[in-house]
């Protein structure tokens, strides 16, 4: 006669406890509502207190001021956008600014960094010392410093747009900013933007059933010609069908100024080198420390299984260290888009600028705007973080295979 | 002898020398292996010996060869194409001390020899009694400076100040019961509300009669000429009291009662003299500051608020208990979400209007308030890694030994945590300290913000002052930026010391 396990006891008031208080107990509980009492009394004490004083400046709470016209200009924007239009308007406006230089940043700085780490990785003595010293003196000086050093120092010293530098004939730099041809569009453009998509599509699924093959039959597929032939190719030949989908309206000097081609703001040109450059310090010493963090030997194992040297880097060296690299880097891209709101200290028309500035001088609404303010921040970072842990599962998932 | 140099194997005469194997180390080694080893590398080494000689070559130039030494105003530097010295020299007053009175800049100054005495010896690992010192320049060093920078006097001490801070939280509970109360005439859970109200108003009362003889000794003592003198007496026998019961009674408790004794003491000398019982030094208002000064007070007003705040933020995401966890996760991931200049503007425009109408805050104070909360985030991030470095057992053994949560964790776990994170709380004092910039956005002169202030000079107005400007302030920038990240390097190294190979 054998006996049952028997069950432990449901002990389901333990279980309440845990869940209530953590390992204190009923002790954490009392915590808990004493904590809980103190901060309904600060929030109690903020709400009247705003109430109060909003009542005191005439202020009417909420956001029915969105509606208003904003009555004010912004010097770039990605949008038609007149002074009569809203203030919801301005908003968007600005985050498209910001957006706008924070792409172009990452992009740069991204660059930049890898060209840097690469130096810093260089065996030529000299020139990893350059990489070094760039490291250090860019990364010990404030951001706000290096942007006011372009803005004001670099950028305002430049010639007056009739003795701007000519970059080829085509562009032209001068402290009125960067004048660059601008793009037309042609009756070529739509097929060619077609042809252009279908083939980085087809590509994609190339390089996927290349892969499958590899891991399925163990059957190698060289896909670059077609690649090639997809992303390059084909457009030449849409382009010799159908004529050419853009063609460029080169700027020309008319007077004090530039007419024809677009113009750049030197502010944006300021704030974009300055974050560019600052970020790419820090990108640099992580592209490194990802590089170094691979150990010697799997370079060696690539080697003895007669793989070839960039063979070996492509595939066991880079994706180990990316593993290293990404979760940081994207941390640096975060960076560099909060960074972004220092735009207000030579005033390009970022949000921070054009919104929690102009808009909030104008319309006194400051616990609206800056709630507005902090909030695209915030959620901005909230979804790069849910991506990096999406990221981090799926690489210790591959790792736990 | 002989049949050996005649016997046929043996070699006749000597080899010919060989040459001397080719130098792999010193100058010309490194030359030889690490620039010139192939074609490719050498002409990486000409063209960044080009690029250096491109950067290098014109900075010297502009800061030294061409550079103006003396002059008086723009004149001076109009001609030459070099730095203007002169000009940072007419400046330095306003980049180190911003509109500080003249005669009272020796205040600023013996704030800084001050600062460096407690500092030196802090960072020297040799040096003993780091607890003192750590105390004294986290605790007493921040009141003193506040005294001398902005000077002023204390109308009272602890009673007066706890006797203050008592009625203010009970004004505003009783403020809430009545708020309540009338509430309730027109709401639809009327009795609830009554009911919740005269509940509040009733604990504000009994809280009324329980520190009513507080109060009442304070108004007692505002009438008498020496009110400070005899709050502090007061204040040193209930505070030296506490610490003798607290330490153990007559078995145990004389140590804590000596340094208690001995810790007012400290403070009566401080106060008789600067005189802070009958006024103290003249007040300087915190707008006239500027330059390093301002730079230099947010860091490290920064660093010692934010380090206290970090580590509760830090002890309450580990925390088993729900609310507070939440809590602070909630706290740590919104301040680290979004940029410090939001979190500025977030401080200057939006916290007045959360503080009672008669209660204003100064511009620096509501500054420092923003940067503490945000930088606390950051440290508390900090200050969980190490937390997370602790093995378990250092915890679970402290258990065994039947020492509560909180003695476990302020004399085993936090300890040990805080010399693990001594690189990163380095590593974030230096963000902080160029993050600091940033308040010359809102309005306040700091070492940036001077600078930018200066150019707009017109006795001074050249092209060349531009890049000398940014010359100097970036020197000092990096100075101070390098050597704090040289340290914290020294300190990982000797933290490290074990694992090195």
């Amino acid at each position: 006669m054998s006996t049952e396990a028997r069950k432990p006891p449901a002990q389901i008031a333990l279980k309440i406890r845990r869940v209530l208080g953590g390992k204190a107990g009923w002790n954490g509980v009392a915590v808990q509502l004493a904590f809980a009492a103190v901060l309904g009394w600060i929030g109690y004490e903020i709400v009247s207190n705003a109430r109060a004083n909003l009542e005191n400046q005439h202020i009417a709470a909420g956001f029915g001021f969105l509606r208003n016209n904003a009555g004010f200009d912004v010097n770039q924007t990605l949008i038609s956008y007149t002074g009569s239009d809203t203030f919801l308007r301005v908003f968007v406006v600005g985050l498209l600014n910001t957006l706008v230089v924070s792409v172009v940043g990452i992009f740069f700085a991204t660059v930049i960094g890898f060209v840097v780490a690469l130096c810093r990785l260089s065996p030529n003595w000299l020139l990893s010392r350059v990489g070094e010293i760039y490291v250090e003196v860019i990364r010990n000086l404030p951001v706000l410093f290096q942007i006011l050093f372009w803005y004001l120092a670099v950028l305002a010293a430049l010639p007056n747009p009739r003795q701007s530098i000519s970059l080829l004939g085509i562009a032209f730099v001068s402290n009125r900013g960067l004048v660059i041809p601008q793009p037309i569009g042609q009756a070529g453009l739509d097929p060619f933007l077609a042809v252009l998509l279908f083939g980085i599509v087809a590509s994609l699924a190339l390089r996927t059933y290349a892969r499958r093959a590899l891991f399925q039959r163990g059957q190698v597929i060289r896909i670059w010609p077609y690649v090639l032939g997809l992303l390059f190719g084909l457009p030449l030949v849409t382009m010799l069908l159908f004529g050419l989908p853009f063609t460029f309206e080169l700027p020309q000097l008319k007077g004090f100024n530039f007419a024809g081609g677009s113009r750049i703001i030197p502010e944006f040109v300021a704030l974009t080198l300055a974050l560019s450059t600052y970020t790419a310090a820090f990108i640099a010493e992580i592209v490194r420390a990802g590089i170094l963090s691979v150990h010697k030997g799997q370079m060696e194992a690539g080697a003895s299984l007669g793989l070839s040297r960039g063979t070996t880097l492509r595939l066991i060296v880079v994706p180990q260290a990316m593993r290293v690299i990404v979760p940081p880097l994207t941390n640096q891209y975060l960076n560099l888009t909060k960074n972004s709101s220092l735009a207000v200290a030579i005033g390009y028309p970022d949000l921070v600028s054009v919104w929690a500035g102009t808009s909030l001088s104008q319309t006194g609404q400051a616990i609206e705007i800056i709630a507005m303010t902090m909030g695209v921040y915030l959620l901005i970072s909230l979804i790069t973080s849910a991506i990096m842990s999406v990221y981090g599962w799926r690489v210790s998932r591959s790792l736990g295979a | 002898m002989s049949d050996i140099t005649s016997s046929g194997y043996v070699r006749q005469d000597l080899l010919a020398e060989r040459p001397a194997p080719v130098k792999t180390t010193g100058f010309v080694g490194l030359v030889r292996t690490r620039l010139l080893n192939s074609p490719t590398n050498i002409l990486i080494t000409i063209v960044s010996a080009l690029l250096l000689w491109f950067t290098v070559v014109p900075s010297v130039k502009f800061l030294f060869v061409d550079a103006v030494w003396t002059g008086t105003d723009r004149t001076a530097c109009l001609t030459e194409n070099g730095a203007c010295w002169p000009y940072i020299q007419a400046k330095l007053p306003q980049l180190i001390y911003g509109f500080y009175p003249e005669a009272e800049r020796w205040r600023v100054d013996l704030v800084l020899i001050l600062s460096v005495v407690l500092l030196l010896p802090l960072l020297i690992p040799r040096l003993p009694a780091k607890g003192i010192n750590a105390s004294l320049f986290f605790f007493a060093f921040p009141v003193v400076a506040f005294f001398l920078l902005h000077g002023g006097g204390i109308t009272g001490f602890g009673l007066s100040w706890t006797a203050g801070l008592l009625q203010l939280f009970d004004d505003s509970i009783i403020g809430a019961g009545q708020a309540l109360l009338s509430l309730s005439k027109t709401s639809a859970i009327a009795p609830l509300l009554w009911v919740l109200g005269n509940l509040v108003v009733l604990v504000g009362t009994a809280i009324y009669w329980l520190i009513f003889p507080l109060t009442w000794l304070r108004d007692q003592l505002e009438g008498t000429g020496q009110s400070v003198w005899t709050d502090f007496a007061i204040t040193t026998i209930v505070v030296s009291l506490i610490a003798f019961m607290m330490g153990g009674g007559v078995r145990t408790g004389w140590r804590p009662l000596a340094w208690s004794i001995a810790t007012f003491a400290a403070i009566a000398a401080v106060i008789k003299l600067m005189g802070l019982d009958h006024g103290g030094l003249p007040v300087v208002q915190t707008r006239l500051w500027g330059g390093l000064l301002v730079t230099l007070v947010v860091s490290v007003a920064g660093i010692v608020t934010s380090l206290p705040i970090g580590i509760a933020l830090a002890l309450g995401r580990r925390s088993t208990i729900p609310l507070i966890r939440i809590f602070s996760i909630a706290f740590i991931e919104f301040w680290r979400g979004v940029p410090l200049i939001t979190v500025l503007f977030f401080a200057t425009y939006m916290l007045p209007l959360f503080l009672p109408g008669n209660f204003t805050v100064d511009g620096l104070v509501r500054a420092l308030i923003g940067i503490a909360l945000f930088t606390g985030a950051y440290q508390a991030e900090n200050v969980r890694g190490g937390l997370a470095a602790i093995p378990r057992g250092q915890g679970e053994a402290a258990a065994a030994l039947g020492l509560s949560w909180w003695k476990t964790t302020s004399l085993i776990v936090l300890p040990q945590a805080l010399r693990h994170v001594i690189p990163n709380l380095v590593n974030s004092f230096i963000s902080l300290f160029k993050d600091t910039s940033l308040v010359s956005i809102v309005a306040l002169f700091d070492l940036l913000g001077s600078l930018r202030a200066s150019f707009a000079d017109p006795k001074w107005s050249a092209p060349s002052i531009l890049f000398t400007g940014f010359a100097f302030v970036g020197i000092i920038y990096f100075l101070f930026c390098f050597g704090m990240s040289r340290y914290s390097l020294f300190v990982e190294n000797r933290l490290n010391a074990h694992r090195r190979n």
